[in-house]
């Protein structure tokens, strides 16, 4: 008999990967639609500058090409976009549309739409656009910037100046003032982009016969975008229809509303004809969102014995020209002064956060928002602070981590922690990387002119969000999940739910969670994501939300489904359903587990032989659930996460040896998909400590924006990653699953770069700025 | 103007009409709908568009459709249907070796012609073979044991047959 | 990311291919393994009216012994460089390098005669040709002609190739008793180009430096002759001492570009560490 939890714990594999490995794949970029058509664009040259002249004629009568579109043929099609939020008290941004308007504010802005038979045909016509630009002085560096005499990023901005907002404690001056020490540092946290395997890819198919507009688009939030372009484009709801086939990485990049796609649904809904854009690789780089840019200065005060009394904190972030919509660009910012020292007792805290607007590309929300900034200067902080007071890296940790007995607690920042679990992580870590034996090489090795690093970096993270999170500040972003569960004819199971699938397994997890309740194996559950005709309403996949909320939406309704099925059992067996339960795939007595009647049979008499059943029966074998968390406004997870770096001191050139983590993401529903979760993770957030990195001239030039140049963690230079778990489920629900797809990112680099630390600290050297490249070790060294 | 090709493409002769500036990668993708290969870079740089040509792997983006008429090409739909590649297959579906799939075929190809020329390779020495092969979503370990499972199986399998 | 429009032809013969190339107005391209050419349509860097591909001229293949020289095909591919016993034997230094060009597919497919004519000053062979005084064959409509190593790179992507010319061979002189090499680069990543490369091949006579030629690559527009680090080395033991007067000459052989991600000095400071770590590891090959 199987028992009640025999599928959720367990490392089933993922039914879609069978089709991957086969080259069935279905991305958007596979789609093919009758009479397609394929857009272009031409982008802007320049940072900053006002449009004089547009010749579109030529490539108007290129061939193949059957529209070309500018911001005075287009725009007018869609209402107009602000990335702001009401929760962020006076923050500003331009309005944005989908072609440039009179100014152009980045290299890339799109300012004319070609749209052609062939994709080459539409980039052929792309080089006969004459475009005459005035340059104008682009703001480029976020500190020149907030000067007075500095030109302004847009023409529909005040200042330079999006958000601004300061965190502070009223005894932090005075913590300052009688602490026995304080380490401070100044940081600088490159930009670097997603680079998804995919790029953004959207048909946009409208039939103006029925007014039905269908989008197949590469994101993880197709109900965001459902939203979007009804409201933007004047349709009603009901007559959009976005699917979100398979989607080749996202991480958050794909969630955020891009000119393109705005223009790409705009064309169709001009020429009644499927357009399709997939933005190229170099496309990408000067349009898809960046991430991070902060400039962070910081400063941490102890007490004798090493005790952490309070850290404070300047984060200057520079996020392009616009704020991105519907999330804006300050969500990163504000997640960065919030989540500084975090997994300490720390009670003083000051952060100031100021959100810069320059002529770059937009950044927002990727993969961990914040949490790469804020563990990496709270832990090189922590860091520092061991080493003037000559303790172990461990030892400083552990008098300064929130004890496992002493939640809930709340930090210096205003987070809510139900429970975590720093220390069993802390100590799991150092018997899991074999602290002792690991120092005890790297001094041997040292003798020998092998400058080998440790570093750790505990982390927490935040999962499951509520609708504190964008909902309150007026964002039409669903903080709740819904999930459909039926009983098919044959007594197989169908579930339809609002979270979707980019490779993390969510569809393997929903069907684990379902068939738990239901009393069959996952193979039986048929999971449907990602289509909003076919699917509830929901918040979808971000935020580490696809487990803990669409996990508890999927358990709640399989219960539901669970009850309906016994009554009805019940009914026909003539017995006292809650004498009943599910188990392997039949009604059974609850007590025996004797089989009763068959989940097949059930479905049979309630689909065929309803006219048999009791008069007045309820035949419903579908049930609806939505769920939203109450509770904590988010569930925090935590881990620990140690690098092994090895530095060659005359060329600068570092190796990754080994990376471990150990993290708790409360109940784990599938061990194999958590790690595997965690181990992208990892290489997501070691990228830009080492190599990642968007590099832009003094004129707002992007100068590496091609693959060949924009260095991608490869696997050759990425190491193995050892992983364990502790688990505190969260009380909050049911199910007690957190989230896990962030926890990863989150502190990768921050271990990095103090494993790169401990390695320099013989030489008297120190390095603060990722992505950590040979010259800037070589410049840390004073090599040159 | 277009070109008249012929090739042999998963063991099936095909002829097609291409402009000479079509891709190996976008006459498979476009005009044959073999959609198995992908593209995420156009120049080389990420190995999701690898396809066998004469037996070896070679970037489709960077092949020109005229320049493969008259040799022989396979892509990951037919080496799935040969079966040839079936236990590599199976040993990522078990170490959950990709996520959102969108590199798989390319890191196949790469794996079958390292094991073909080095059947017993070390960790490091999958890791170089993959030097080409870029994956945003898995950290790569996974592949690596993949790939490493499939070459012990194969050792045993041909130190049985021998 | 697509290419512009061209025309393809499919050369049966070098002179085919050159009357096809004089029939285009010079507004042709040669196409051999074409993962240097096709980016750069893809990029709209240029837009040929028409491309003539060698890469099925059966006489721009073949590697073969001839007489103290051994000829490699222009159509030879990289990979060649690295499983041919020939090349393995007689111009190990090309085998040396060849794991470092790139990745294993794009070594299946780039040709040794395409990376000699694209000169692109990062590149791995054209350094490795010059250090071992390799002569490239050259025809032109006029006739064939071999130009050595030292001549035949100009400028970055330029050599003696004039436009139409087609590069057939290269033609290496076998290694000679005593002879050692040596090759590495700094690279990012593994395949990247390299932040600087060093490709050395001497002869030593009873452990003296009797001949030497160091050949430095990404260090400026074109492979580089470390002249003064070679004399620094002439005669004498290959030791510490006289590694680090290597080292030290580099400055007089280097004058690289400024660059904010990468500093001219920041340059020499590798290729010195890098020429002291090659000239550690050298390798007898016969
Ligand atoms: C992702 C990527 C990474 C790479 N990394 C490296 C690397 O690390 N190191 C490195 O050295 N290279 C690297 N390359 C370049 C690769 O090695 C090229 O293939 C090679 O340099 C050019 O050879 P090809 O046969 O492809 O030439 P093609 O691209 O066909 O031609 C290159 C140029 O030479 C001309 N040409 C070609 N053959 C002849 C001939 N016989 N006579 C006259 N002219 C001719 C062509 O007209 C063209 O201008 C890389 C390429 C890619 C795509
Ligand atoms: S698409 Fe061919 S290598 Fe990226
Ligand atoms: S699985 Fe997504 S890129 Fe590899």
């Amino acid at each position: 008999m199987t028992s009640e939890k025999a599928h959720i714990g367990q490392s089933y594999r993922r039914e879609s990967a069978l089709r991957h490995l086969s080259g069935r794949g279905q991305f958007v970029t596979d789609l093919a639609l009758p009479r397609m058509l394929h857009a272009a664009f031409v982008r802007s040259p320049m940072a900053r500058g006002k449009i004089v002249e547009l010749g579109v004629d030529d490539a108007a009568g290129s061939p193949g090409v059957v529209r070309v579109f500018t911001a005075e043929t287009l725009n007018g099609k869609c209402e107009p976009w602000i990335g702001t939020l009401d929760h962020f008290a006076n923050m500003q941004s331009s309005t944005q549309n989908m072609l440039a308007d009179g100014e152009v504010l980045w290299v890339g802005h799109p300012v004319v739409m070609i749209v052609a038979h062939s994709r080459a045909e539409a980039e052929d016509a792309c080089e006969l656009v004459m475009m005459d630009i005035e340059d104008d002085m682009a703001v480029v560096d976020g500190n020149a910037a907030l000067m007075a005499d500095s030109p302004l990023a847009s023409s529909g901005i005040s200042s330079n100046m999006c958000f601004q907002t300061v965190l502070e404690t009223p005894d932090l001056e005075s913590a300052f003032a009688q602490a026995a020490h304080v380490v401070e540092g100044n940081f600088n946290f490159g930009r670097h982009t997603a680079v998804t395997l995919e790029p953004r890819a959207i048909i946009a198919d409208f039939d103006r016969s029925t007014g039905q507009l269908n989008v197949h688009h590469g994101t993880q939030t197709p109900y965001q975008f459902q939203d979007v372009y009804a409201r933007h484009f004047g349709l009603s709801e009901g007559k959009v229809r976005v699917i979100a086939p398979d989607v080749g990485g996202s991480f958050g990049m794909k969630l955020h509303v891009y000119n393109e796609e705005m223009a790409t649904v705009a064309a169709s809904l001009t020429i009644g004809r499927p357009v399709r854009f997939v933005a190229d690789r170099l496309e990408s780089f000067v349009s898809d969102i960046h991430a991070r840019d902060h400039r962070v200065s910081a400063r941490m005060a102890l007490d004798a014995d090493g005790t952490i009394v309070a850290m404070d904190v300047d984060d200057m972030t520079q996020i392009g020209a616009f704020s991105t919509y519907p999330r804006t660009s300050v969500a990163e910012g504000n997640q960065v002064i919030r989540l500084m020292g975090a997994p300490y007792r720390m009670p003083d805290y000051r952060g100031r956060l100021s959100v810069v607007f320059q002529n770059k590309v937009q950044t927002s929300q990727y993969r961990a928002v914040g949490h790469p900034i804020a563990c990496a200067v709270t832990e090189a902080l922590v860091e520092y602070a061991a080493e003037k007071l000559e303790l172990d890296p461990f030892e400083i940790r552990q008098r300064n981590l929130i004890a496992d007995d002493a939640y809930p607690h709340t930090s210096a920042t205003g987070y809510q922690f139900e429970k975590l679990s720093h220390q069993a992580s802390l100590e799991k870590l150092r018997a899991l990387m074999r602290y002792d034996t690991l120092r005890d090489e790297q001094a041997t090795l040292r003798k020998q002119g092998v400058y080998r690093g440790i570093g750790i970096a505990t982390f927490v993270e935040i999962t499951n969000p509520g609708a504190t999170f964008y909902g309150v500040g007026g964002a039409r972003i669903s903080a709740q999940d819904g999930a459909v569960v039926r009983l098919t004819p044959a007594g197989d199971v169908h579930c339809a739910i609002s979270v979707t699938e980019q490779g993390q397994g969510t569809e393997t997890i929903i069907a684990q969670v379902v068939a738990d309740q239901l009393g069959v194996t996952p193979d039986k559950v048929k999971v449907v994501t990602g289509d909003t005709d076919t699917t509830p309403s929901g918040g979808a996949t971000w935020a580490c939300r696809g487990a803990g909320i669409g996990g508890e939406t999927a358990l709640r309704a399989g219960r539901k489904l669970q009850a309906q099925i016994l009554t009805l059992a019940g009914e026909i067996l003539q017995a006292d359903p809650t004498h009943l339960k599910l188990a392997n795939g039949a009604v059974v007595d609850a007590t025996t587990g004797n089989e009763r009647i068959t989940l097949a049979e059930i479905g049979r008499i309630a689909t065929y032989r309803p006219d048999t059943l009791p008069n007045g029966c309820d035949n419903s074998l579908t049930a609806a659930q939505h769920f939203a968390p109450s509770g904590y406004p988010f569930d925090f997870t935590n881990g620990v996460q140690a690098s092994y770096v090895e530095v060659d001191i005359e060329t600068g050139i570092t190796r990754l040896l080994k990376h471990w983590v150990v993290e708790d993401c409360g109940r784990i529903i599938n061990p194999l998909l958590v790690d595997e979760q965690i181990r992208g993770g990892v290489v997501q957030g070691l990228g830009p400590a080492f190599f990642e990195e968007c590099l832009y001239d003094d004129i707002g030039q992007m100068t590496n924006a091609t693959l060949a140049e924009y260095l991608v963690p490869m696997a050759g230079e990425m190491p193995d990653i050892e992983i364990a778990h502790i688990e505190t489920p969260t009380l909050d629900t049911i199910l007690g699953a957190k989230g896990v797809g962030e926890a990863g990112t989150a502190a990768a680099g921050a271990a990095a770069m103090n494993a790169v630390n401990d390695a320099l600290r013989p030489l008297g050297a120190r390095i603060s700025q990722t992505p950590m490249t040979p010259l800037r070790i070589l410049k840390a060294l004073g090599h040159v | 103007m277009k070109t008249e090709i012929t090739l042999t493409i998963n063991g099936e002769a095909v002829q097609e009409a291409v402009t000479p500036r079509t891709s190996l990668a976008d006459l498979l993708r476009d005009n044959l709908r073999l959609t198995g290969t992908h593209l995420g870079c156009e120049m080389g740089s990420c190995g999701a568009c690898l396809v066998m040509l004469d037996g070896a792997p070679v970037h489709a983006c960077l092949v020109l459709a005229v320049q493969a008429s008259g040799h022989t090409v396979k892509t990951v739909e037919g080496l799935n249907e040969s079966g040839e590649i079936a236990d590599l297959q199976q040993n990522f579906y078990e170490r959950n070796a990709l996520q959102c799939g969108f590199c798989t075929s390319g890191m196949m190809m790469s794996a079958q012609a390292l094991l073909a020329a080095n059947p017993g390779p070390t960790r490091d020495e999958i890791r170089d073979a993959l030097s080409g092969n870029y994956c945003r979503c898995t950290g790569y370990e996974a592949i690596i044991d993949a790939i490493s499972a499939t070459a012990a199986q194969r050792m045993t399998n041909a130190g049985e047959a021998q | 990311m697509k290419s512009p429009a061209f025309e393809y032809m499919r050369a049966e013969s070098i002179a085919a291919a050159m009357t096809a190339y004089a029939e285009a107005d010079g507004d042709a391209v040669y196409l051999s393994g074409g993962h240097s050419v096709v980016p750069s349509l893809a990029l709209r860097l240029q837009a040929p009216a028409l491309m003539v591909d060698l890469s099925e001229i059966p006489t721009l293949s073949g590697i073969s012994l001839e007489g103290e020289w051994l000829r490699i095909g222009a159509m030879t591919r990289h990979v060649q460089a690295i499983t041919d016993p020939l090349i393995n034997k007689y111009a190990p230094l090309f085998s040396a390098a060849a794991p470092y060009v790139a990745h294993p597919a794009i070594r299946n497919r780039g040709t040794l005669g395409g990376s000699l004519a694209h000169a692109d000053p990062a590149s791995e062979f054209p350094a490795v040709a010059v250090a071992i005084r390799t002569e490239l064959e050259i025809a032109s409509p006029t006739g064939i002609r071999r130009v050595p190593a030292d001549e035949f790179f100009l400028d970055i992507y330029e050599t003696a190739i004039a436009p139409g010319e087609i590069l057939q061979a290269i033609y290496i002189p076998v290694p000679v008793a005593g002879q050692v090499i040596g090759f590495d680069e700094i690279a990012r990543r593994r395949g990247d180009y390299a932040m600087v490369g060093a490709a050395v091949q001497a002869v030593m006579t009873d452990s003296i430096v009797t001949d030497m030629s160091i050949s430095l690559f990404s260090v400026g527009d074109r492979p580089t002759r470390a002249a003064s680090a070679e004399v620094a080395l002439q005669g004498r033991v290959i030791d510490n001492a006289s590694i680090a007067d290597a080292q030290a000459a580099l400055s007089d052989d280097l004058s690289p570009t400024d660059d904010p991600q990468f500093p001219a000095h920041m340059r020499v400071l590798l290729a010195r560490v890098l020429l002291g770590r090659v000239l550690s590891n050298l390798k007898v090959v016969a």
